[in-house]
């Protein structure tokens, strides 16, 4: 189930980047001097950086840690 | 003059950090200590170097220079979703990459392909591909660094010398330094120009007598006010920028620095941070890029703006000839630095052109990159190494590096095309076609080294196809339309197939020969699939 929310917040963020929304709209201007469309694409990337908190949090393969001690046969590296 | 006397002392300062500063003496494997830096890079050096490494010239200079052009879209085309796709690309790919490297031993991505699917000499196509698509990235980082001592020196030092100058400052450190030089040299950089980049914005602001009233006097010209929206751009071509993110995590020098991580937990900070970096340094780029079309005081900005006027209103008049000559005149590549020139304070416009000059000369991984590939993927594997040990593979190495970084610099000389557009056309979409190959590899058992071959083909071939089709045909040029719905068009930009960039269905296709060639040839063994998949 987690998992499948993660996946469909990263599906969201994806198709939230496709704002057309305010494509032929300079105003307002945010702060009085940020286009609204430069302004939505700022909170855009913050809400990229709550997106990767939580996969980071709750979906993290810290399983890799332990398989890469594991030992194999070196047949990669300077082969 | 001053403002370049301060970028020679920034250049001496990173040959410093690059050769002298975390020298160590080599250990046992002196490869992968010059190539890896011994996989042992921490928290805060692994995230500003990756996140350094991704940054060129293309992100500062032709960023505000598309920003110049187009306006605001820039950032939502560029930034916002590499914002997106480079750290969860880092967090899916690159930790398990990581781990595989430290598992295996691998130090590049070719390495990981021969072994996964039981391959040889189709890594060495691989090879051959990847190191053609890299080539123009490095090449861009020397033209960066020509445009930026050109601009920064008021003319006086000219672009073959600033691109010779960048072009040996960022060899030498690789040559002595390797990763480990490489590394604090990026982290060095990408620190500085977080900083630099914060300061630029709010003097060039005050200068300007406030972003608020640039922003008015834009929106009230008809010639500017869509440069505060989107509409020169299409939707579709906007989603169709979404793929170009894609290419980041299949860059060599990409794959090869998420090897150099001490541990898997490095890449938590660096997945949450980078769209905070991207933030940092885009949104004052392309936020300058567009203000600077209010910038009519500085000559040189004037000049632009002429030129895109002329272009604009007398087009039908105009020979292809002209029409180029007043494109490369109206190209906005230096007016960051035109801006910091004209509203900075000489001192001032020294230091942000130094961290300016950081952002430029990111060239230094990729030139490793494709050194360490020479070394592991042709000479290692083609028995170099057992033949003359692992210290000669080392000075093979750093030969490489010599010879290329002359290359690069020869071709910087011949091909005066703006950054921008050279980086999109050709290794951008490479490399995201290129993005099969690396999911198949971790992800999909049933993969096989054919459809691996198919794959690279395709992305070369496409590539190619892109490169001649925009060179031969003159834009703008509708070439293929069914009922009214273009297919294939040449346009002032590049190409657009079915209003899109030729990116998207160079990835699609991509997939599809690595998903229909992998089916119909023969599974791989159980003995490789076993060594990547729990049973």
């Amino acid at each position: 189930m987690k998992q499948f929310l993660l996946t469909l917040a990263v599906a969201a963020l994806y198709i939230l980047h496709q704002d057309f929304w305010f494509w032929r709209e300079a105003r307002p201007l945010v702060l009085g001097f940020l286009p609204i469309g430069l302004f939505y694409h700022l909170i855009y990337t913050l809400a990229v950086v709550a997106l990767m908190w939580l996969l980071v949090k709750f979906a993290w393969p810290s399983h890799l840690e332990t398989e890469s001690a594991a030992s194999n046969s070196p047949s990669g590296g300077s082969q | 003059m001053i403002p370049a006397l301060f970028v020679f002392a920034y250049l001496i300062a990173v040959l410093y950090i690059g050769i002298f500063a975390f020298r160590r003496k080599s250990g046992e494997h002196p490869a992968e200590d010059y190539f890896l830096a011994n996989r042992s890079l921490g928290n805060f050096v692994f995230l500003m170097s990756l996140f350094g490494t991704n940054m060129t010239a293309f992100a500062i200079l032709g960023s505000s220079g598309h920003a110049f052009s187009n306006g605001i879209v820039t950032y939502g085309l560029m930034a916002s979703s590499s914002a997106l796709v480079v750290p969860l690309s880092l967090f899916l790919i690159g930790t398990r990459v990581w781990a595989l490297g430290k598992r295996f031993g691998f130090m590049t991505p070719v390495q990981l392909f021969r072994d996964r699917w039981e391959c040889s000499h189709i890594g060495t196509v691989i090879t051959v591909v990847q190191t053609a698509l890299l080539l123009p990235y490095i090449i861009i980082g020397v033209m960066g660094g020509g445009t930026t001592l050109y601009a920064i020196s008021g003319g006086r030092v000219p672009f073959w010398l600033g691109g010779a100058v960048v072009a040996l400052v960022v060899m030498s450190y690789v040559f002595f330094g390797g990763m480990r030089g490489t590394a604090w040299v990026n982290t060095f950089q990408t620190t500085l120009f977080l900083i630099f980049g914060a300061i630029a914005l709010a003097v060039i602001g005050a200068g300007m007598g406030g972003f608020g009233k640039a922003m008015n006097e834009l929106l009230a010209s008809p010639t500017t006010s869509s440069l505060l929206t989107r509409e020169k751009i299409s939707p579709l071509f906007f989603f169709s920028y979404t793929f170009i993110p894609l290419s980041s995590i299949n860059f060599p020098h990409m794959i090869i620095f998420c090897l150099t991580a001490e541990r898997v937990q490095h890449f938590k900070k660096t997945v949450i941070l980078y769209p905070v970096c991207m933030l940092a340094i885009w949104l004052p780029a392309v936020f300058l890029g567009v203000t600077a079309n209010r910038a009519t005081e500085v000559p040189a900005i004037q000049a632009k703006l002429e030129a895109r006027q002329t272009l604009a209103t007398q087009s039908a008049t105009l020979s292809p000839e002209q029409k180029n000559q007043l494109r490369a005149k109206s190209a906005g590549d230096d007016v960051l630095l035109r801006l910091l020139e004209a509203y900075a304070p000489l001192w001032l416009a020294g230091l942000l052109g130094a961290g300016i000059m950081a952002a430029v000369m990111a060239s230094d991984s990729q030139i490793l990159a494709l050194s360490t590939m020479f070394t592991e993927d042709i000479f290692a594997f083609y028995e170099g190494k057992e033949r003359f040990g692992e210290k000669a593979q080392v000075l093979v190495g750093r030969l490489f590096v010599v010879g290329l970084t002359l290359i690069a610099y020869f071709i910087a000389l011949k091909f005066p095309q703006p950054i921008f557009d050279l980086a999109v056309s050709y290794a951008f979409s490479g490399y995201s076609a290129l993005m099969p190959l690396m999911v198949a590899a971790l992800f999909w058992k049933r993969s096989t080294k054919w459809g691996a071959l198919a794959s690279t083909l395709w992305a070369a071939g496409a590539v190619i196809a892109v490169a001649v089709f925009q060179s031969v045909v003159a834009t703008p040029k509708v070439i293929l339309s069914i009922g009214g719905w273009e297919v294939l068009a040449r346009t002032p930009g590049g190409t657009s197939v079915f209003g899109l960039l030729p990116v998207v269905p160079m990835t699609i296709v991509s997939a599809i020969l690595m998903i229909v060639v992998s089916l119909m040839t023969a599974k791989p063994s159980e003995k490789a699939v076993s060594r990547y998949f729990a049973q």
